[in-house]
């Protein structure tokens, strides 16, 4: 197989796009084509800082190294999150890509910040990637607007936002419809703008551009996803992608050119101040808030319970 | 040839010279779901794996939520 640019051997082969390539022309061609998504939606310009929230897996690493390559200001935020030894591992690697290329890392503990992922599912009903992403978000937008980032940008993918699409869909969750865009802007003072360069890419291409860069990567899979619905959702758009190749990058795009503009006024509800923290929320006390009182409520009772025991 | 799958680092082996694409749907794996790679170098859909090829199929789903 030949390279379409080239001539020379390729070494991947990208089925929605009819194409093949070796890494040589590959690694600039994804690199322009996150540049063309960054412009396009006009996520952030050269002149600002943009904080990159870096989970050291191949999503988030592979953007970090493209918007380095492409000129941009950044600095890393890593959270180690408290998944046992996931955690560990995923805090060493995104350090040490930092520390290899000697770029600025914000590394936070949320078990040092007062509560893990772990604790949230050991003393909550919620289901870990629930918590883990209300932690994740109230984290972002403090660490960014505290630290005076004006723009978070995170690794998504084109998998995840078709994932998500589906998910929202087979639902007709129309709060989060309005708001699934690559450009989010804040509509409360203590919110940053968040984008998703990688909104057009797939996970195979960022795979790739890791593998060609040789970004150490963690390869494990996060131990709290097994039967994670957003995966079943993954599996169902590759099974109408092997049969139709260009259906993700389709799904997602056409309802962003096309459906989204019609949720507009879904969109539009400012959120209040979390009573807790000072931090934007749709109700009295933001989901973080929430979660921290029910840790402390059910930590506490069991530990009234052990006493008397 | 012999294959190391990852992240579950299991190995199996496989007799004969193979597509690509058919290791791929003979482990269970969609389209675009996994990377071959054989030493330095990735192997696209559509070439052949050597009977006495080593090589690693690595995911790339991830995710959560």
């Amino acid at each position: 197989m030949k390279c379409n640019r080239c001539g020379e051997r390729a070494e991947i082969k990208l089925r929605q796009h009819n194409a093949a390539f070796c890494r040589t022309c590959f690694v600039p061609l994804l690199q322009k084509h996150v540049r063309r998504s960054i412009r396009k939606q006009k996520m952030f310009s050269l002149d600002e800082h943009i904080l990159v929230a870096v989970s050291g897996g191949k999503d988030s690493l592979a953007l970090w190294d493209i918007l380095i390559e492409l000129g941009y200001q950044t600095t890393g935020l890593h959270l180690s999150l408290g998944i046992g030894d996931y955690s560990d591992q995923s805090t060493e690697l995104a350090v040490a890509f930092a520390e290899a290329r000697n770029l600025p890392l914000l590394n936070i503990s949320l078990r040092e910040e007062g509560l893990a992922v772990d604790d949230a599912t050991a003393f909550t009903n919620r289901p870990a990637c629930s918590a883990c992403g209300t932690l994740k978000r109230h984290y972002f937008d403090k660490l960014a607007i505290d630290r005076g980032f004006p723009v978070v940008a995170t690794g998504h993918n084109l998998d995840d936002e078709a994932a998500r699409l589906l998910g929202n869909v087979l639902h007709w969750q129309m709060d989060y419809l309005a708001r699934q865009k690559p450009v989010l802007e804040p509509t409360h003072e203590r919110f940053v703008r968040k984008v998703k360069p990688l909104y057009r890419t797939t996970e195979f291409e960022s795979a790739a551009y890791c593998f060609f860069r040789k970004i150490d990567y963690i390869l494990d899979e996060c131990p709290n996803s097994a039967g994670a619905t957003q995966l079943k959702h993954k599996e169902v758009m590759n099974q109408l992608e092997a049969a139709s190749p260009g259906t993700k990058l389709s799904f997602v795009q056409d309802f962003l050119e096309r459906a989204r503009p019609m949720m507009q006024s879904e969109a539009n509800r400012p959120p209040l101040t979390c009573e807790g923290c000072g931090m934007p929320s749709f109700t009295e006390r933001c989901s973080r808030c929430r979660l921290v009182r029910e840790v402390q409520t059910k930590r506490a009772r069991y530990a009234d319970r052990a006493r008397s025991e | 040839m012999r294959i190391t799958i990852l992240p579950e680092r299991k190995t199996v082996e496989l007799s004969g010279r193979r597509l690509v694409s058919n290791v791929l749907r003979d482990l269970g794996y969609l389209p675009g779901t996994a990377m071959v790679i054989r030493g330095d170098e990735l192997i696209p859909e559509g070439e052949m794996i050597e009977a006495d090829d080593e090589i690693e199929i690595r995911s790339v789903i991830s995710g959560g939520i």
